[in-house]
């Protein structure tokens, strides 16, 4: 299936759930939050919280800034 | 009064350092991390962009003890309340902290701050029970409203950000502090460490600055500079300065002259 992560359209398979894209793409999940279809999932739910096509995907972090 | 005795408390959390400062425009993460040590802050802006999904690289926090600063993450580039709402609420997320510099941007010229879309986001953000620090226009009326709504402090500019113009308008920044009772915060516009030291003279509660630091041809002995700058001008306005005259008054006693 096809979702968009953070803006750009990337291929995962089907039943990922947003921890296993995480895990995946080796991103530590203490540092970072992310936006489902633009609501915010809980650290607490990454495991069961599960993507369908076409699911938009913000993760951000923290960087320099004033 | 001792140093050690006059905290700054924002959002019943207590500070010793009145300066604050940005992590951005920096040579490097190491030049990061040893100029934020020099200027002796304990709260530090952080901006909150998507993760880059290359993974070689580095993060700012691989190089910030975490133990030793408040993160204030700011929604720097929001020029919407509902953007600056959206971000400060992954901010909350990403950092486990009530704690954020609210801006609200009207154009990519001036980064002033857009006043109106500033009140609707400090509204909601403060109803969500975030510490709220407001970037906002040295405009008393603004900063009282940010109060009346539960802001944690307010940030009135003292130039554009990044000008390094310094406190243009003091008597405006003189007013506000006149007429609200949270911490008054000069962010943005100071260019060297005079600047500072003016406005913790004026009796401001701290100073946050990012590219006074970060663009001086010696980021390491600015950062220092603006920590002693802030120290300094603290002290002179507990301290209470002089009163202007203008004619001189002898310093030397006139009596035993000789002759």
């Amino acid at each position: 299936m096809q979702i968009v992560l953070n803006g750009d359209s990337v291929e995962t398979a089907d039943g990922c759930t947003v921890g296993a894209l995480l895990q995946q793409l080796g991103i530590s999940r203490e540092r970072v939050a992310v936006e489902l279809n633009a609501d915010i999932i809980p650290k607490g739910d990454y495991e069961k919280q599960l993507l369908s096509d076409g699911d938009k995907i913000e993760i951000v972090h923290f960087v320099g800034g004033g | 009064m001792t140093q050690s005795a006059d905290k700054l408390i924002i959002g019943g959390r207590e500070f010793t350092s009145r300066l604050m400062v940005g992590t951005g425009k920096y040579a490097s993460f190491e030049q990061t991390a040893r100029a934020l040590e020099l200027s002796g802050a304990e709260i530090i802006t952080v901006a909150v962009r998507r993760v880059n999904l290359d993974r070689s690289k580095e993060s700012l926090l691989d190089y910030i003890d975490l133990k030793k600063y408040t993160l204030l993450p700011n929604t720097a580039g929001c020029y919407t309340a509902d953007e600056a709402v959206r971000t400060c609420r992954l901010a909350r997320e990403a950092g486990m902290s009530d704690f954020v510099k609210l801006e609200v941007l009207g154009d990519e010229k001036t980064l002033f701050p857009d006043n109106e879309e500033l009140l609707k986001a400090a509204k909601i953000l403060v109803a969500e029970g975030f510490t709220v620090l407001p970037y906002c226009s040295d405009d008393v009326i603004v900063c009282k409203k940010l109060e009346a709504l539960g802001c944690a402090a307010v940030m009135p500019l003292g130039a554009p950000i990044g000008s390094g113009l310094g406190i243009r308008n003091p008597y405006n920044i003189r007013i506000i502090l006149e007429n609200v009772s949270v911490p008054v915060i000069v962010d943005a516009g100071v260019g060297s460490a005079s600047d500072a030291a003016i406005a913790m003279e004026l009796g401001c509660a701290g100073v946050l600055m990012n590219t006074a630091i970060a663009g001086a041809q010696d980021p390491l002995a600015m950062a220092e500079a603006m920590k002693l700058a802030v120290i300094a001008g603290r002290l002179s306005f507990k301290a209470g300065r002089i009163p202007r005259k203008l004619y001189a008054n002898a310093s030397s006693p006139l009596d035993g002259l000789i002759g």
